[in-house]
């Protein structure tokens, strides 16, 4: 594996009236790299995403994507550069299929509706997702649709992809088999992945690198077994949730 | 590219739908002057609803200031016919030009500007009566007195200059309505359909996936207000008379957006039955009243409304989908 950096953030920060929600975080994604970011809810990490998909204009800082400065791109056009992202609160086309869902996804690389049609049958098959194909996506559960919303950005073709809390609700079997989807997905395709969890089970299980937040800012940043036993972020935690 | 058109259509539907056109066919031997002058305005409706629907049902863009393409396109075209000579079928493509500018303008201004919902039909509606005082004051259309076209003899068919009989008239929009059904298939089922379809379901999840909204949104205002100008077109040379009063009113656009509402939005079936179900239910209702010896001029009126109350209230998403599901024909007609 390549150490370069696939997604390099530097101090970027955001505020909501007056709330900082981002506070100078600084953050790198190595090339074929699994990095988690944690922190209590409210930390600002949805935020932080909101930034590098091109929801937000970072109020200062740059974000730069294979070498190129992606800050202030739109949604579409950092889709176009090669980053997927799923939503923390999913986002389904409710009256769509499963698989029709996976196809808009698609589109974004395969040229014909039918080429897309094949890959997002693969795609999900690949989430365990293929006996659902023909349901409404306002007809599944919620890890289903949290499931559906990685199949959609993993059917436009990512570099990198940033997933938000897509294990949230699953049972432990279920967030072991998301695991080794994401792991596979990296081991063979080289996809790199940032993901936000809460579940530590995955976060130690994938990740190769930790990044805490906190009010904002980063107060922690090592490997998994190292951040974990920081006592500031021990610390941060408490009276929050005791789910670290 | 038919096969794009026929994929995943059942058998049965395809054959209904070739039934249902011989009948339209065969209809003006059947019915008699009324008749017929009734199924014309049933399938302008079902044109002019079909048009509306792929900006609504399709792209999720609510107009209600549709009359604007109408009545931008009927002036047009007849103004270029009675100060220049130039024909329906030149003149058309005009017509459609500048009722695609107006849609752009409208589409520019709200999607620029992160107009939606409401706000966007309100847009539209604002743009139409604006429009039409303007036509109320525009000399060369005659103003508020109204522009006439010069109506010809019956006897002779002129094709060419769309002069001659109602029946010349019902098989061109019959032929219009069917390409038109066939052109909305073609484009749901493509590219463009799947992008509509994700922005009017979840706009930010369908950027999130590389569309690029404010450009299919435009498409579809553009797709819609051409198409609408057709429909202007046919009412000029059809009816022969314009008053902006009327062809820009409010009422003209929430008119012939009750079919795809009662038929069901977003379907492609849906305004064509929806348009049938209104117009030809309310003129039957009508005739019977008349033959009971009672006189209701407002009684068209009032079976819309129960028609609105109705399906609002049992059958949220029209009358297709659910009959759609019930003949077994599938989900994407
Ligand atoms: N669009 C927004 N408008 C206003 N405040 C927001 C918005 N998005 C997030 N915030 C605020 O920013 C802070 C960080 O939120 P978020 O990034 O969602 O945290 P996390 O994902 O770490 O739980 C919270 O206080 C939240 O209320
Ligand atoms: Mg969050």
């Amino acid at each position: 594996m390549s150490t370069a950096p696939l997604l390099t953030v530097a101090g970027i920060s955001k505020s909501f009236r007056g709330l900082r929600a981002v506070d100078q975080a600084s953050l790198t994604v190595p090339q074929g790299g699994i990095v988690s970011l944690i922190g209590p809810n409210g930390a600002g990490k949805t935020t932080c995403f909101n930034m590098i998909a091109g929801v937000f204009r970072p109020d200062e800082g740059s974000i730069s994507f294979a070498g190129k400065n992606i800050g202030g791109l739109r949604p579409d056009q950092i889709c176009h550069a090669g980053i997927g992202r799923t939503f923390q609160i999913v986002k389904p086309f409710k009256d769509l299929t499963a698989l029709e869902n996976v196809i808009v996804g698609a589109l974004r690389t395969e040229r014909s509706t039918r080429a897309a049609k094949k890959k997002a049958e693969g795609v999900l098959d690949q989430l365990g997702m293929l006996d659902k194909r023909d349901q409404p996506a306002g007809q599944l559960t919620l890890p289903e649709r949290k499931r559906l919303e990685v199949a959609r950005a993993l059917a436009t073709d990512p570099k990198l992809l940033l997933l938000d809390e897509v294990m949230a609700g699953l049972r432990p079997t279920e967030t072991d088999q998301m695991v080794t989807v994401f792991r596979e997905l990296n081991r063979k395709q080289g996809l790199t992945i940032l993901l936000i969890e809460h579940v530590m089970r995955a976060v130690m299980a994938l990740s190769q690198h930790v990044v805490v937040l906190h009010h904002g800012q980063v107060i922690a940043d090592g490997a998994p077994e190292q951040v974990v036993r920081d006592p500031s972020v021990l610390e941060c935690y408490l009276g929050e949730e005791a789910d670290i | 590219m038919i096969a794009r058109l026929i994929e995943g259509v059942p058998r049965r539907a395809l054959i209904l739908l070739g039934l249902l056109l011989v009948a339209l066919l065969a209809a003006p031997l059947l019915v008699g002057d009324y008749g017929l002058s009734v199924l014309i305005l049933v399938l302008y409706f079902a044109y002019t609803g079909q048009a509306w629907n792929v900006m609504m049902g399709f792209a999720g863009q609510l107009s209600l200031g549709h009359s604007l393409y109408v009545g931008l396109a009927a002036y047009t075209a007849a103004a270029l016919y009675v100060h220049f000579g130039i024909g329906p079928w030149l003149g058309v493509w005009i017509a459609i030009v500048i009722s695609m500018a107006a849609g752009l303008v409208i589409g520019f201004l709200a999607f620029r500007f992160g107009i939606g919902g409401v706000y966007f039909a309100l847009l539209t509606i604002a743009f139409a009566e604006f429009t039409r005082v303007g036509f109320d004051h525009f000399t060369w259309v005659n103003g508020s007195g109204g522009f006439f076209l010069p109506v010809a003899q019956y006897s002779v068919n002129d094709a060419l200059n769309l002069r001659g009989s109602p029946t010349m008239f019902y098989y061109i929009l019959l032929a219009i309505t069917a390409l038109a059904f066939v052109f909305c298939r073609w484009l749901l089922t493509g590219r463009i359909g799947y992008y509509w379809l994700a922005i009017r379901e979840e706009p930010e999840a369908a950027q999130t996936l590389g569309i690029n909204v404010f450009r299919y949104k435009m498409i579809a205002v553009a797709i819609s207000a051409g198409m609408t100008a057709l429909s202007g077109v046919f009412f000029a040379f059809y009816y022969n008379n314009l008053f902006p009063e009327q062809i820009f009113s409010m009422n003209r656009s929430i008119e012939l957006i009750l079919g795809p509402i009662i038929g069901g939005v977003g379907s492609l079936f849906g305004p064509i039955l929806g348009a049938f179900v209104l117009t030809a239910l309310a003129e039957v209702l009508n005739d019977v009243m008349v033959a009971l010896g009672y006189e209701l001029p407002g009684i068209k009126l009032v079976f819309y409304g129960l028609c609105l109350l109705a399906v609002v209230m049992y059958l949220p998403n029209g009358i297709w989908p659910p009959l759609r599901k019930w003949l077994g024909l599938g989900e994407r007609l």
